[in-house]
């Protein structure tokens, strides 16, 4: 009997397995930083070289850090949707221009519209490593207490948004971070 | 013949073109550790090749930090904590024995105990049945 029921428990195992393997994506390597102190950082703001942009132009306070950069196809896809939400002033949107050139960074802004609080100007990547960045856009949610509360990769939407994001930033909102 | 060894010097002279462009150190103990620790991290970008072999531009980000790293008198296991606590287990090649990979390194053995332990079972089974196909009978 067992012989034959083996092979069918081991396989009815597998499947959910392979089902839930399936359905992830690969690429999306969960981040160490989330839980962790945000990396602190100071760089020349993208549209002023003089001034400087960092971690502690949103010391204290909730924050979206996005990376992004003009060479990066998914960053143009959720343009417009960082506009939409920089209008809803939920939560400041802070830049992070990773690997780009300055001219072609600010003729973007110029086109497309500037969502951004501020944009720090990540030329050779320092800072991105230190973000753990490996392929733009994405899009890390910073408490008040300078905890990563949540990272997302590929590029954000509204439906990612309202699963993702908002929800935690009311719980940290009600947590006092 | 004289084909075969055009074609197959062809396609090697492909794999000795160098990614790395870096200048070399000028310590050739310290190069030695620089090309091992280049090829054991992984390109995040580029998921199945190491910072060694990739010409993406994280790679080249990542090598110029562990240049950095080494000038800066730091040793292997702190370079590779360094990338693990940016980029998670998943940067090194192989993998660190903790409480999340504990399973990656154990399923090896433990399938290779399972299957012995299956193979075991059906010579013993088989010893237990009767010898009844003597090979003279069978030639005669």
């Amino acid at each position: 009997m067992a012989r034959y029921v083996l092979p069918v428990v081991v396989f009815a195992i597998m499947i959910p397995i392979f089902v839930i393997g399936l359905g992830r994506n690969k690429n999306e390597i969960p981040s160490p930083l989330l839980d962790q102190q945000a990396p602190q950082y100071a760089l020349p703001s993208l549209e002023n070289p003089t001034a400087m942009v960092g971690s502690d132009s949103y010391k204290g306070e909730l924050a979206l850090v996005n990376v992004w950069a003009t060479w990066c196809v998914g960053c143009r896809q959720e343009h417009e949707f960082l506009m939409e939400l920089a209008e809803r002033n939920v939560v400041p949107i802070f830049g992070l221009n990773w690997r780009d050139q300055r001219d072609m960074a600010l003729r973007w802004l110029d086109e497309l519209g500037d969502p951004y609080f501020a944009t720090a100007y990540d030329e050779d990547g320092r800072v991105g490593i230190d973000w753990g960045v490996y392929g733009a856009p994405e899009t890390f949610l910073v408490g008040a207490d300078g905890v990563v509360i949540y990272k997302h990769i590929s590029p954000l939407s509204e439906d990612v948004w309202q699963s993702e994001f908002l929800p935690r930033i009311e719980a940290a909102r009600g947590a006092g971070r | 013949m004289r084909v075969l060894v055009v074609i197959i010097g062809l396609t090697l002279a492909f794999t000795a073109s160098a990614i790395d462009t870096e200048e070399a150190f000028a310590d050739p103990e310290m190069q030695a550790r620089y090309d091992a620790l280049i090829d054991e991290v992984r390109c995040l970008v580029c998921q199945n090749q190491t910072i060694k072999d990739s010409n993406a531009f994280l790679a080249k980000d990542l090598r110029r930090e562990i240049r950095r790293l080494m000038e800066d008198g730091q040793s292997d296991a702190e370079i590779a904590d360094f990338l693990v606590a940016r980029y998670g287990e998943f940067v090194l090649y192989r993998p660190r024995m903790s409480g999340n990979t504990l399973l990656l390194w154990l399923a090896p053995l433990v399938l290779l105990g399972g299957g012995g332990v299956v193979v075991a079972r059906v010579i013993r089974g088989r010893m237990a049945l009767p010898i009844d196909d003597e090979p003279d009978k069978a030639a005669s």
